[in-house]
């Protein structure tokens, strides 16, 4: 029999962001009729790639061929059209909407030229429901009634309610229940007996057994395997591949002896309902631990209550013995508490501003006498906590937005660094930051807490928890499942403990 | 966001690597060419004034009353470019102002004479922006609302005090400050209330931690709450200054007019987002500057005297304002760098 040509086709896809390189010559072959997993730790690229194939971003060199023809998707519509439908992790409902004109939006049925034939719409929405085993929802209620596994359901009916032949799940099961897992399996499977192609993101390795025909590794926004047999390929050599590297990173030396003295950050049964579970943990100066965990597990939620970001629903956090405030991130801040948040551009830097203003900005009243800036000072001290971190260019005058994202980080470092605290959390410190410029934060952070600061990291790389702390507690579901100094685990036991249901084989 | 590319002329390229100001003259220069180009506007405007009706545009008089006119939208656009640039927006400030400017004519109010009725004034703004304030800060409630709401009332209040009489201000100290004796080499004592405004606005807009925090909030209200700024606690200060401000134009009002009305400051909120926007205050917050938005003010105020000369009916002033302002947006989409 001779091969057909792959129903796509996508080979040396590369698309840059200021500062990073999110996908480097990535190819992906997807048959007609298979589920075509997509593997990879955060950051991977995974993302990126499904908003090219869905047409949301342009690539900036590689070709698409599509059914054998070459083609450019140059918008959602332009990919939808062609018969290529993307499920997103959040998932893009308009919630005052009812199900049916959630499921018809864009192509509403219509008669008369315009007139929204409602009746009809709702019996063929009704229709794709039973289809996918939910005849119980009803299409007249407003998706924003609706709980998340059954919005899952109405996404995935817009998505067959067009002629679809390739369909992009993006972490579908990440909310559902176990019985709705097996209900999506089994719509993934009459899908592709139908004909149609899933590409099925997912972190969880036994699901992939499951359902997966084949699957494409993605890591650093290379593929780094491209079509492995999904069933068959052992659990360590995923791994190994999703987290192993080409560039080995060079990690800091830990200093001699381990931290001693009191804890300066302690947490006692802290907790979130719905997030994460009573936890405990004690960080002290010159101590660097590190949460492990995937997506889901609580990481950043974590850190965000500890800060005061969030409030938390049971426990408490004390710096130097003395309880902070729950809730307050000024509590936090005064206390010592620093955050370099998992999203710099949304929650840490003030895209617009200079450098200088940005590391200035949680400790402005050190300028200030009676409200007025002396600028000189404050400049002055932003360029020497720019030059400490040797942060590129030198210059604290440049707009933060033209740094690369190692840069930008330094910045939101040389923030706190100004401002002198001492329990700093990280919170996925080389998301988005170049391979190259990652070393280079490592030593920064190592540095900074050789000079006595507490540092909490959270990182979904696990190679960055093992190589950067001294102590490791590994997070699953918002629980600690396990604590150990850094130096008696290796990734794959982290990954076996993180990867719910995935043997030690 | 992603895009736009920064374009070429944006700080790094140009700076050189070495020490020094390059840069900061970089974006000097870019803010400049936003402010320059307001002035060719505004220039255009006088020659065109200076040629169509030589000997009344460039009369002293005029100017003078040009600029006396501008003083009282002026002080308001002072603070709305503030509320604006913290990512807010307050649609009650015209409607405060002639709250403001009745209570403080008021027969009772007029007893205490000159101090009274300007420090009535001021009150009853501060107190409008504090309800604005606390309804917006902590009571999280959307701008737009809020101060719709404000809008609503305080013209309701308003035209309850008067019930729709003009209350004529017989204090001669107020009335004084209207007349040409009180002129300060020349200069109305109104414009020279509005240049201190605008000099002081902008000194606590680039110079004090408040306008830090301003830009802070406006430009990425999450990042400066993460930062450590009481966030509610800024939002509430800038409602206060929108509020104090129309207090000080409620009485520069009722100097100009002699007398306080209901229908005062009417659509002042549209004139002062205007004057903001061309000036280049991105509405979103984050960014803009005091001088653009008094020259905003100024070009605003400028036509509408040129066709006042030239006898046009205002409804052509209408569409002329309207046609500014989306040629304004036009050209600072072109020249500003989005991020």
């Amino acid at each position: 029999m001779a091969p057909e040509p792959p129903l796509l086709s996508m080979s040396g896809i590369t698309k840059s962001f200021p500062g990073v390189r999110a996908l480097d010559g990535v190819d992906l072959d997807v048959q007609a009729g298979e589920v075509h997993c997509l593997l990879g730790q955060n950051g991977a690229g995974k993302s990126t790639l499904i908003k090219v194939l869905a047409g949301a971003h342009q690539p900036d060199t590689g070709t698409i061929r599509w059914r054998g023809e070459e083609v450019v998707l140059r918008s959602p519509i332009a990919a939808m059209r062609r018969g290529i439908a993307t499920i997103y992790q959040e998932l893009d409902l308009v919630e005052h909407l009812s199900v049916a004109e959630n499921v018809h939006l864009g192509h509403e049925p219509v008669g008369a030229g315009f007139v929204v034939r409602s009746k009809a719409a709702r019996a063929t929405t009704a229709a794709l429901l039973a289809r996918l085993g939910h005849p119980e929802i009803d299409p007249g209620r407003l998706v924003g009634e609706l709980p998340a596994a059954q919005r899952q359901i109405v996404s995935m009916a817009r998505a067959l309610s067009h002629d679809v032949r390739l369909i992009v799940m993006d972490e579908p099961s990440a909310a559902l229940d176990p019985d709705e897992v097996d209900n999506l399996f089994r719509i993934v499977g009459d899908l592709t007996a139908a004909g149609v192609a899933v590409v099925y993101i997912s972190h969880r390795l036994e699901e992939i057994r499951r359902i997966g025909d084949r699957v494409t590794v993605l890591k650093d926004g290379r593929a780094v395997a491209r079509g492995l047999p999904a069933k068959s390929t052992p659990t360590r050599e995923v791994v190994a591949l999703m987290t192993g590297r080409d560039v080995a990173y060079v990690f800091p030396e830990r200093p001699a002896a381990a931290p001693a003295g009191e804890p300066v950050l302690s947490v006692r049964g802290l907790a979130r309902e719905g997030e994460f579970g009573a936890l405990d943990l004690d960080v002290r100066p010159g101590e660097i631990v590190g949460l492990a965990g995937l997506v889901g597990s609580g990481r950043s939620e974590i850190l965000e209550t500890v800060y005061g970001a969030r409030r938390p629903t049971a426990g408490q956090v004390r710096v130097d013995g003395r309880p902070l405030r729950p809730g307050s991130v000024r509590a936090a801040v005064r206390a010592g508490l620093g955050l370099a948040p998992e999203e710099r551009k949304a929650q840490a830097l003030l895209m617009l501003e200079s450098v200088t203003r940005n590391v200035s900005v949680s400790s402005m009243s050190r300028f200030a006498r009676g409200g007025w800036i002396d600028r000189a000072a404050e400049r002055g001290a932003a360029r020497a906590a720019v030059r400490e971190l040797s942060l590129r260019p030198d210059n604290p005058d440049v707009p933060v937005r033209t740094l690369s994202g190692g840069n930008q980080q330094k910045a939101v470092l040389a923030r706190w660094l100004l401002r002198g605290c001492r329990v700093l959390l990280l919170d996925e410190p080389t998301r988005g930051v170049d391979v190259g410029a990652r070393a280079e934060l490592y030593a920064v952070v190592r540095r900074l807490a050789d000079e006595g600061l507490a540092v909490l990291l959270v990182s979904s790389e696990v190679p960055e928890v093992l190589g950067l702390a001294d102590r490791v507690l590994v997070l699953r579901e918002g629980r600690v499942v396990h604590e150990a100094p850094a130096r008696e685990l290796d990734e794959h036991r982290v990954l076996d403990l993180v990867m719910e249901g995935s043997p030690a084989a | 966001m992603t895009q736009h590319m920064s374009p070429p002329r944006d700080g790094t390229g140009k700076a050189p690597a070495a020490d020094g100001p390059p840069a900061w003259k970089g974006v000097l220069a870019r803010a400049d060419v936003r402010i320059l180009s307001l002035l060719g506007v505004l220039a255009v405007l006088v020659l065109i004034g200076g040629v169509t009706k030589p000997d009344e545009f460039l009369d002293t008089r005029n100017l003078q009353l040009v600029l006396t006119q501008a003083s009282v939208i002026g002080v308001v656009t002072v603070g709305m470019t503030f509320v604006i640039m913290s990512g807010g927006i307050d649609l009650s400030v015209g409607a405060i102002v002639a709250l403001a400017s009745v209570w403080a004519t008021t027969v009772a109010t007029q007893e205490y004479g000159f101090l009274g009725i300007l420090f009535t004034a001021v009150v009853v703004g501060v107190g409008c922006g504090l309800v604005n304030g606390v309804l917006i800060a902590y009571g999280a409630m959307v701008p737009f609302i809020a101060t719709l709401a404000m809008l609503a009332s305080a013209r309701g209040l308003a035209l309850q005090i008067t019930d729709g009489q003009t209350q004529v201000v017989t204090v001669s100290g107020v009335l004084d400050l209207g007349e040409r004796d009180a002129y300060v080499l020349g200069v109305p004592p109104l414009v020279l209330v509005f240049a201190a405004v605008t000099v002081i606005g902008w000194l606590v807009l680039n110079r004090t931690t408040f306008g830090r925090r301003t830009v802070a909030v406006g430009g990425n209200a999450e990042a400066a709450r993460l930062a450590g700024i009481d966030v509610r606690r800024q939002r509430l200060y800038l409602y206060l200054l929108s509020g104090l401000c129309c207090g000080i134009a409620a009485f520069l009002l009722i100097v100009l007019s002699g007398s306080g009305q209901n229908t005062n400051g009417n659509l002042y909120e549209l004139d002062a987002i205007a004057a903001a926007i061309i000036g280049g205050t991105l509405l979103s917050g984050g960014r803009g500057t005091i001088v653009g938005s008094v020259l905003g003010v100024l070009i605003f105020t400028t036509i509408t005297n040129i066709f006042a000369l030239n006898n046009l009916q205002s409804d052509v002033q209408q569409i002329a304002k309207g046609a500014i302002i989306v040629a304004a947006v036009l050209v600072q989409r072109r020249t500003a760098s989005t991020p």
